[in-house]
């Protein structure tokens, strides 16, 4: 038995793809598998470890925890996304790059999704609410230190320079 | 960890995805999906067709009035908890959504959809429990109210009846002699809570009148505790915050699992029943007291 297919459609860092899925494909895997956006990592696939967090609409969500088929109303954005126009890293990709925030670098992108957000959010955070940022996301390697000071360092590059 | 095959069905409307679902006995709804997208990936639920509802933007709405807070089936967790309105007419709403797993979940997850999802660690069932809020459903053959009291049969299992959607969860506003709280222990930030207490208290002429709390992640179901009996002056002192935690601990049948033995869980039920009693009382005194200069 061939499943049926479903015409959807997704605006993934502001290219629009037609893609013809499953309806139980994963918005994960479909950015993965069918985009070969492979930048977005799916870990726990079941919303713990926050590897697979991506921007919708702006807002971080779990892509493993939404079906491609419901993702065609939105703007994903992936880490694909992140860097700026000219391809140079990104704020908080800087701040990771500066600050070792990343080792193996598996939960890398979840971090660098939900941060940008974060900071959208609150552009100048404490260590504390740094921490409070990123408590949904799992780290295996760092120990969060670093990727702590990476909050405080992307909030520094963000911020406007006097 | 990938979802059995299912059909899937988008409707454009409220009447059309009630159709489709009286049609189908096999259907489950999705809304918010940050628990039942787990469970399909795990395959411990594997429906026939889903009915996705995130395209019914009538369903999208938080409204508050003086009678309470109203939360339509698509309002996201994080929207009701930026609600500056719904914070006001009920502050428990917002402070037991603060501690709803993440706020990334939160983004996803819906109030309603927590509430219907019936899961006795949620934090939402027990609000609604605790304040006597309800439910409005509706199938194709009309609405019905649901109050909380009649919502929870067990663990994951509430009295909707298949064809029945969830539009619209009604959490009463704070009286003005009242004072709510709520507290949780959790291993992490976000987890699950180990056990988790909110608070209702009421008062007349400086003395407690009464006092209720509701507990998730204790039994297998929301439960609501009346403790106004531990109260007989109406004051809040050690001797009776003991014997609140006796009552507490009396009425419920905590749990054992890998997480915590059901002795841990009777001393976090103490612990944090006279925590949430006292912020709560707190909360009432100060609400009267501004009320009376």
């Amino acid at each position: 038995m061939t499943e049926p297919l479903h015409d959807v459609r997704l605006s993934v860092n502001g290219v629009v793809h037609q893609v013809a899925v499953p309806a139980r494909r994963l918005l994960s895997d479909a950015l993965r598998h069918d985009l070969r956006l492979t930048g977005t990592h799916v870990g726990c696939e079941h919303g713990v470890c926050g590897s697979c967090t991506v921007l919708v609409d702006g807002r971080p969500m779990r892509s493993c925890l939404m079906l491609a088929v419901s993702a065609s109303d939105y703007e994903i954005t992936t880490v694909e996304g992140l860097a700026d126009e000219d391809g140079s890293l990104g704020p908080v990709q800087q701040a990771f790059k500066e600050c070792h925030g990343l080792q193996c670098g598996f939960c890398t992108p979840g971090f660098l999704t939900t941060i940008t957000a974060g900071l959208e959010e609150n552009p100048s955070p404490t260590a504390e609410e740094a921490r409070e940022m990123i408590a949904g996301n799992l780290c295996r390697c760092t120990g969060y230190q670093n990727i702590v000071a990476s909050v405080l360092r992307a909030a520094e590059l963000k911020a406007p320079q006097p | 960890m990938k979802p059995a095959p299912f059909e899937f069905v988008r409707p454009a409307s409220l009447a059309e995805a009630l159709e489709v679902l009286a049609a189908n006995p096999d259907a489950k709804v999705l809304a918010g999906g940050q628990s039942l997208i787990p469970l399909l990936s795990m395959r411990l639920a594997a429906p026939g067709m889903l009915v996705d509802i995130n395209g019914i933007g009538e369903l999208s709405y938080v409204r508050s009035d003086r009678e309470g807070v109203r939360v339509g089936a698509l309002a996201r967790h994080a929207e009701v908890e930026g609600d500056a309105r719904a914070r006001e007419v009920q502050p428990l709403l917002g402070l037991a959504l603060r501690q709803v797993a993440h706020p990334t979940i939160r983004n996803r997850g819906t109030t309603v959809g927590s509430v219907v999802h019936a899961d006795g660690s949620a934090e939402i069932p027990v609000v609604l429990a605790l304040l006597n809020g309800r439910v409005a459903v509706a199938s194709s053959s009309g609405r019905r109210d649901i109050a909380a009291a009649d919502l929870f049969l067990g663990p994951m299992e509430s009295s909707l009846k298949h064809d029945e959607i969830a539009v619209e969860a009604f959490f009463p506003a704070i009286e003005h002699d009242a004072g709510v709280a709520f507290d949780e222990v959790a291993r992490r930030n976000g987890d699950y809570a180990l056990c988790g207490v909110a608070a209702h208290v009421r008062v007349s002429g400086g003395r407690i009148v009464s006092v209720r709390t509701g507990y998730l992640s204790v039994c297998d179901v929301p439960t609501v505790v009346d403790l106004t009996a531990a109260f007989p002056d109406g004051v809040v002192t050690p001797a009776a915050l003991d014997d609140a935690g006796d009552l507490a601990v009396a009425a419920l049948d905590p749990v054992s699992d890998i997480h915590a033995s059901a002795v841990y869980r009777c001393r976090l039920v103490r612990t944090l029943t006279r925590r949430v009693v006292v912020a709560a009382h707190e909360h009432a005194m100060s609400r009267v007291g501004a009320e009376v200069s």
